[in-house]
């Protein structure tokens, strides 16, 4: 490269050529390209992992079985190999977390977006920042070994020492901060002209907050909760240290269930032979998960444009 | 107008029924918060006062045990942890901020495939974590071959963790005002040279947070570990990248599957030095946040 | 503030299509039948100039006219704008700059560029004039390179005890003083000013304008300006652009006159300048 010190000389120029190509350059953008490669490779390795042991399963397993019987024992003799407990304590598990999460997220979201002052927001937003850092092991852990003595001391009802309900109201409580700052967000994008119109025809901050910015912000806020139900229902630690290691199906939450991750987790962690149906199985629940997840992040993502392209 | 007139009147034309409804809802909406500060708060002392009579040094001097607890500690599982957070930091830091710059500096959006790239960063970040436990077992431990070591789980831990630290570094590298590109490359300064000697420099603050952010959750990520050979009982520090490992929210898994109290009480202890771990470095975080926000 | 006569009948004319092309120069830039596209988008049409050696050209004109777009043009700026495409021919001495063999960037090291809002980098003053030198290859100190490019950019008396600090702790005009120095320091030959005044103050400006005619000595200066009085005041020539509608319905920027500044402002040969500086329009 020409030093700095070389002086063009007016009415001499050099060419403007390059002096030498820049490799150096080429060669770094390659790299950086192949680093954002990486997660690509990411997504295709997940596809190409759950693929193949999947369709060897359902090459053993038919899949009316899989799909309809409500039957799970994969380990038993005879093994079966129906999903439905699997998915049912899943969606068990987490509805309540939903039936906790979404009020208790959506009104910390009003409260921090329409009502707080920057003080109080101040002091909030870390307490959901927090209780978003917790590791899930320690919230299983406060599940089972605190939660659940508590419910089986006030409930009238019995519970058992494993149970659904527990493990989905902790789960709750760890999706909070997701419905919370994801809809917070949306509503922060709501644009302050609609509330001074609101306001300006009498209307009172509650009445503002519920009927102009609630709707205006409505498909941010299905996003918020379509994501929160996502990593509820991908949540594992929580469901496999509080909800039990028992197939079940039943809608008794003081049972004990598992949840299509918890299987996946207490399947792997054993020394299942590769290459059985046994080891298949944690791959084709686990592509199932996958599927169910991929979809609602999916439709959450389309959301979540479709607010910003109306607002930004 | 009336309003503006005299207090007196203000308070007049304030409606009757309306100032009770206002008041509950905003009542309610100020306890969900509080029920969450307060299920917080319920966590943390419960965690401390059942873990208090077992925070001591025993901790960290002691391997695990299965059959005693009161000689049982975690040092395996928390040097098991510094090796796997290092080796992931070595991984997933470089691989993130190099993809973030080329998202950024780079990507030309028109192209479908960086479309796609960008589209498939947001939908990994939402990939439960057991999925990615499939992947380190189906394709790093078993196709690849690295076994159940700390270098399997640390590939995954980052591959895990890797969204986090590109969006975050994204982030950052946007806010650099476009200003001080145009700057440096009037010079004549080459791409990479305005990256690597004013983008870079301005944006490692916003870099460095979410990449303490993206490892403090690696550090307490059990799931994906449970199936990449954590759970076994391990009663000896790594001594390399290929050497069996365990970690500590794998080994606080271990005590609070365990039946007798003793270990429980070990979880809890074990979970507050975990719980003491992330808080050193979110509050790292933080103070780096603070301390170098920039105003352009 | 100017006086307006009229036309001078003795002054040959080619029309507001083919600006006239003024001779006796030794022009730097030749720019011959200039249309710039961003995508689709015209922004501006065929724009036909010569930029004198060692002169300060103006361009000015109400906003969208283009001007600011072909000024990023002579050192290839625009080529950092996504979809940005140039049509017809610059010469930079004889070399056309969008030629195939040409590297941007070695275009950019001989052509500098003072910006709109002053954007010294987030350094000290010291390592900011350095870091065009740096970035072309030199190494180790330059403390003789920095003194003599902040004297050149009268800076030098304001920050000699100083040049550790960081450059944001000056003020708007020290710092524009700046990015001038900072621009001098690669030693280039021309330097490009896209309305480097606009985010000053009065007393800012005033240096800023003694700084140009000083420079004008060993540069040749192109500068865009809203501010018609700058240009009246520093330059040699001016070239007047406007916007205008096709019978499509389309804005397009065109260079409407382009002449000695003194005539410009005296006796503009075209009405829509007259209007312009005389304060009917834009």
């Amino acid at each position: 490269m020409a030093g700095g010190d070389t002086a063009t000389v007016p009415g001499t120029p050099q060419s403007l050529a390059r002096s030498r190509p820049r490799y150096g350059e080429m060669a770094i953008k390659a790299i950086l390209l192949i680093a954002a490669l990486v997660s690509v490779a990411t997504t295709v390795g997940i596809v190409v992992s759950l693929l193949e042991p999947t369709i060897k399963f359902f090459g053993e397993v038919s899949a009316v079985e899989f799909f309809t019987s409500t039957d799970w024992g994969p380990l038993f003799e005879p093994p079966h190999y129906g999903v439905l407990p699997l998915v049912s304590a899943t969606l068990i598990t987490t509805g309540i977390a939903i039936v906790v999460a979404v009020p208790l997220g959506l009104a910390s979201a009003i409260y921090l977006s329409e009502y707080a002052k920057p003080r109080v927001r101040k002091f909030f937003k870390p307490v959901l920042e927090v209780l978003a850092g917790i590791p899930t092991v320690v919230f299983g852990f406060f599940a089972l070994s605190f939660v659940t003595p508590l419910l089986r001391s006030v409930l009238p009802f019995e519970i058992e020492i494993f149970n659904a309900l527990s493990a989905g109201l902790v789960v709750g409580f760890m999706i909070i901060p997701i419905v919370a700052s994801l809809s917070e967000d949306a509503m922060s994008a709501v644009p302050n002209s609609l509330r001074e119109g609101s306001f300006a025809l009498g209307a009172s901050r509650m009445i503002t907050s519920l009927r102009v910015v609630l709707p205006a912000a409505f498909s941010g806020i299905v996003a918020a909760v379509i994501l929160a139900i996502s990593r509820g229902a991908g949540e594992t630690m929580i469901v496999y240290i509080a909800g039990g290691g028992q197939p079940n199906f039943t809608l008794d939450l003081g049972q004990a269930m598992q949840t299509m991750a918890a299987f996946i987790a207490a399947a792997g962690s054993g020394d299942v032979p590769v290459g059985t149906v046994d080891y298949d199985t944690i791959f084709a629940v686990g592509a199932l998960l996958f599927v169910m997840t991929f979809v609602m992040n999916f439709v959450s993502a389309r959301l979540v444009r479709k607010y910003r392209e109306v607002y930004e | 107008m009336a309003v503006l007139s005299t207090p007196r009147s203000a308070v007049e034309l304030a409606s009757k029924g309306r100032p009770v409804k206002e008041i509950l809802f905003r009542t309610v909406l100020l306890a969900s918060l509080a029920l969450a500060l307060i299920f917080l708060i319920a966590l943390l002392t419960f965690v401390l006062t059942e873990g208090w009579p077992r925070l001591d040094a025993r901790l960290w001097e002691n391997m695990p045990s299965i059959r005693n607890p009161e000689i049982a500690g975690a040092q395996s599982a928390i040097t098991g942890t510094l090796w796997v957070i290092s080796l992931t930091a070595v991984f997933t830091i470089p691989t993130g901020i190099a993809a973030a710059i080329y998202l950024e500096e780079y990507a030309d959006r028109t192209r479908w495939y960086n479309r796609v790239i960008e589209l498939n960063i947001q939908n990994l970040a939402a990939i439960p974590s057991i999925v990615y436990g499939i992947l380190g077992l189906g394709i790093i431990a078993r196709t690849i071959g690295l076994g159940f070591s700390v270098i399997t789980a640390s590939i995954t831990l980052g591959l895990l963790v890797l969204p986090i630290v590109i969006i975050a570094s994204r982030e950052a590298i946007r806010a650099v005002p476009p200003s001080i590109r145009e700057g440096s490359l009037a010079l004549g300064a080459t791409q990479w040279q305005t990256i690597y000697r004013q983008v870079l420099p301005a944006s490692i603050p916003g870099i460095a947070t979410g990449s303490i952010l993206a490892l403090s959750r690696a550090i307490g990520e059990a799931a994906p570990l449970i199936m990449l050979g954590a759970v076994s009982f391990i009663r000896f520090n790594p001594d390399g990248i290929f050497a069996s490992y365990t970690v500590l929210p794998i080994q606080i898994f271990n005590w609070i599957s365990q039946s007798r109290e003793g270990f429980h009480v070990l979880a809890a202890a074990a979970i507050v030095i975990l719980l003491l771990i992330l808080l050193l470095m979110n509050s790292v975080a933080i103070w780096l946040r603070n301390r170098y926000q920039k105003r352009w | 503030m100017t006086e307006i006569g009229t036309p001078m009948a003795n002054v040959t004319v080619r029309g507001p299509e083919a600006p006239r092309n003024l001779e006796a120069l030794d022009p730097v830039f030749t720019v011959s039948d200039l249309s710039v596209f961003y995508g689709d988008y015209e922004a501006v049409r065929e724009v036909d100039m010569l930029i004198g050696n060692r002169e300060i050209t103006a361009m000015i004109g109400p906003s969208g006219c283009g001007k600011s777009t072909v000024l990023r043009c002579f050192n290839r700026m625009n080529d950092l704008i996504p979809g940005a495409r140039p049509a017809g021919k610059i010469l930079y001495h004889g070399e056309d700059l969008y030629g195939d063999h040409v590297d941007p960037i070695e275009v950019r090291r001989r052509i500098g560029m003072v910006f709109q809002k002053p954007n010294p980098f987030p350094k000290s003053i010291y390592d900011n004039i350095a870091y065009g030198p740096r970035v072309n290859g030199m190494k180790g100190k330059m403390d003789d390179l920095v003194e003599q490019a902040l004297t050149q950019a009268a800076l030098w008396d304001e920050v000699k005890d100083k040049l550790k600090q960081n450059a944001l702790s000056l003020s708007g005009g020290q710092q524009q003083r700046l990015c001038i120095a900072r621009a001098i320091a690669v030693k280039p030959e021309v330097i490009l000013m896209d309305e480097p005044c606009s985010a000053l103050d009065p007393i800012a400006t005033t240096k800023i304008e003694d700084l140009m005619q000083q420079l004008a000595r060993d540069y040749t200066i192109v500068i865009v300006t809203h501010n018609m009085q700058q240009a009246a005041r520093v330059s040699h020539r001016t070239a007047f652009f406007t916007a205008e509608v096709d019978d499509k319905g389309v804005r397009h920027g065109r260079l409407v006159e382009y002449d000695e500044t003194s005539r410009i402002f005296t006796n503009p040969t075209d009405k829509r300048t007259e209007d312009y500086i005389t304060g009917r329009f834009g």
